[in-house]
């Protein structure tokens, strides 16, 4: 049965979505405002809204300061890429089995994996980072990248596993009769065919390595510094500055934020996944 | 050379037995089709002698060689699957020229070698697009070629034509059949359509649950049916199957008589009864006849039988009449 809406329904609707969707977005709307005031005009009483001297000092102070701005940004680049990237190479070859060949226990890894995600990070903080500094890895960018790795393998493995589920069995095994070695069968037949599903779980988790802020706080100092703890070091020094602490963080995720609205409908289609068969 | 022998070969998935030990030998350049009805294990078997399913127990052989454990790519067949299983990222120059590239072959080669086997199949004009943009023909066709630039010794079919519309379907068996000839090469063919089966086979292996229940030419298979699944299931339409004193007078537990071994006649006959339909297709006419006791036979008159619904008729058996016994077994 085919549903009607009237249109003050859809005047409605429009309505409490578009109010929703302000009250969530507001935050990232103050902070993008407050970047651009004096600090008095920050923590102002009543709050000013837009009839402030807008100026760029925030910026320039960043820019000019210690903190090191472009170096953090390399940072949380590579610790971003590199964990998603790395990642893969350990979530192909494990979804292709789960999805493919599955055994007795598949269900269950999948689901103790995802287990672990549920898990306060904080209880294996010693452990690592003792182990760190064991290795001399502290504040390193590998470290970071193995850690982010493998805190997220369990997302790209449930992600993969969910897209490779939908590639029919029968192709995999026509490039098999085809002469092909599992590896061939990997690389030639079911990554291209899942391109889509790799690149919104590797946008995914981009993402969520860009915005992890437990880790890269602790393990890291000064070199290998990524946005997420380049945000800190404003709350911190001096006492508290809004506006320069909102400056930052409107640096911080500005180049996510970008990305993230270029690539709206691989992400979607990612968060997404599995839903609609 | 496509010499395939297997030897108490039993497939089990879990408890579940599919196969029980079953033995079976298909000669090199034989057109052998495993036919059955669904779930009867003739998907199963082949992809054993593909290589795709493990074997629980017993051999396989191709040419001599045993491979029962060897990796499908190394068994040198090649197989076309139901849904075709084209690689969809990939233009047909590339599907077809997949293997050739798997198996190292220098460039030069391939490109001779897919030029050739797209002026075979007539894929000229569509190798450079997609399979996503090929109707389900020209896919079947593709898949195909995919399989013969391999020069395999046998090839595999699994259920090929059944995704395609029946005059396509037609054309496909002819077609297939012809390159069973240019390339004398074995083939393997798995169907459920008895008419697939008769049309294309030098050999059909009829298979019931998992067993085996006759091999043959189509011609013994529809004249000698070891049994009465055979008998029923070889022929088209169905054989009919009569029970009751008029098995009996034959001494046998039931007979069997084919739709168009029988003739209408006026008087006499062996069997008399109602006509529940009739229909006239011009070349021959379908009568479906209650009987006195309650049983009904299909028969199959000439052209210009002209009965109709309520008429009574008298069935004169004019061919064989196959008896079976109580298990079922030809007498």
């Amino acid at each position: 049965m085919a549903r009607s809406t009237t249109t003050k329904q859809k005047i409605g609707w429009t309505i409490i979505v578009w109010t929703i969707a302000l009250a969530i977005f507001f935050p990232v709307i103050w902070t993008f405002l407050t970047s651009f005031k004096t600090e008095g005009e920050a923590i102002a009483n009543p709050p000013v809204f837009f009839n402030f001297d807008w100026n760029l000092d925030n910026y320039k102070i960043i820019l000019a300061g210690e903190a090191n701005y472009p170096k953090s940004l390399m940072n949380s680049i590579i610790i971003a890429l590199g964990s998603t990237l790395l990642g893969l190479v350990f979530a192909v070859p494990a979804a292709w089995s789960m999805a493919f060949q599955p055994g007795r226990w598949t269900k269950d890894i999948l689901m103790a994996m995802l287990g672990t995600k549920m898990m306060p990070a904080v209880g294996v903080l010693m452990p690592i980072y003792l182990f760190l500094v064991w290795i001399d890895l502290l504040d390193s960018r590998i470290a970071l990248v193995v850690i982010l790795m493998m805190m997220n393998l369990p997302i790209i493995i449930w992600m993969l596993y969910t897209y490779f589920k939908e590639i029919p069995k029968d192709i995999l095994e026509a490039s098999r009769m085809d002469g092909a070695s599992l590896r061939g069968e990997i690389l030639y037949v079911l990554v291209p065919m899942a391109i889509p599903g790799i690149a919104s779980t590797m946008l995914l988790n981009i993402i969520l390595a860009w915005n992890e802020a437990f880790w890269t706080i602790i393990l890291t100092t000064t070199s290998a510094k990524p946005l997420s703890a380049f945000m800190v070091e404003f709350s911190t020094k001096q006492g508290l500055f809004y506006a320069q602490l909102s400056a930052a963080s409107v640096m911080a995720i500005a180049p996510i934020l970008i990305m993230g609205w270029f690539s709206q409908k691989q992400l979607v289609s990612g968060l997404t996944f599995g839903a609609v068969k | 050379m496509g010499n395939i022998v297997l030897k108490q070969v039993v497939k089990r998935f879990g408890e579940a037995e599919v196969i029980p030990p079953l033995d079976l030998e298909i000669n090199d350049g034989e057109f052998v089709v495993f036919v059955g009805p669904s779930g009867c294990g003739k998907s199963t078997l082949l992809r054993l002698i593909a290589g795709l399913e493990d074997v629980t127990e017993g051999t396989i052989e191709i040419d001599g060689k045993e491979v029962t454990y060897a990796p499908p790519a190394q068994r040198g067949l090649a197989m076309v699957f139901q849904s075709y299983a084209l690689y969809p990222h990939m233009s047909v120059r590339k599907n077809i020229a997949f293997p050739l590239k798997m198996a190292g072959v220098a460039q030069e080669e391939i490109d001779k070698k897919v030029e050739h086997a797209a002026s075979i199949l007539n894929l000229a004009n569509y190798i450079d697009k997609r399979p996503g943009n090929l109707s389900g023909g020209q896919r079947q066709r593709v898949a195909i070629g995919r399989a013969i630039v391999r020069e395999p010794s046998a090839f595999l079919f699994d259920e090929p034509l059944s995704n395609l519309d029946a005059s396509l379907r037609v054309n496909m068996r002819q077609e297939i059949t012809d390159l069973h000839r240019e390339l004398d090469t074995t083939m393997v063919y798995v169907t459920h359509d008895q008419v697939e089966a008769m049309t294309m086979a030098d050999k059909i292996v009829v298979l019931h649950a998992g067993v085996i229940e006759q091999v043959g030419s189509p011609l013994e298979l529809y004249r000698e049916p070891r049994n009465r699944f055979v008998a029923g299931f070889i022929g088209s339409p169905k054989m009919n199957f009569i029970e009751g004193p008029a098995a009996e007078k034959h001494k046998a537990h039931s007979i069997g008589v084919r739709p168009e071994h029988f003739e209408v006649v006026k008087k006499g006959g062996d069997f008399k009864g109602v006509v529940l339909s009739a229909e006239h297709l011009g070349s021959d006419t379908f009568l479906r006849v209650k009987m006195d006791d309650g049983q009904e036979i299909l028969a199959r008159g000439s052209g210009d039988v002209v009965v109709n619904y309520g008429d009574t008729v008298a069935l004169k058996v004019e061919g064989k009449i196959y008896k079976f016994d109580d298990q079922g077994l030809a007498i």
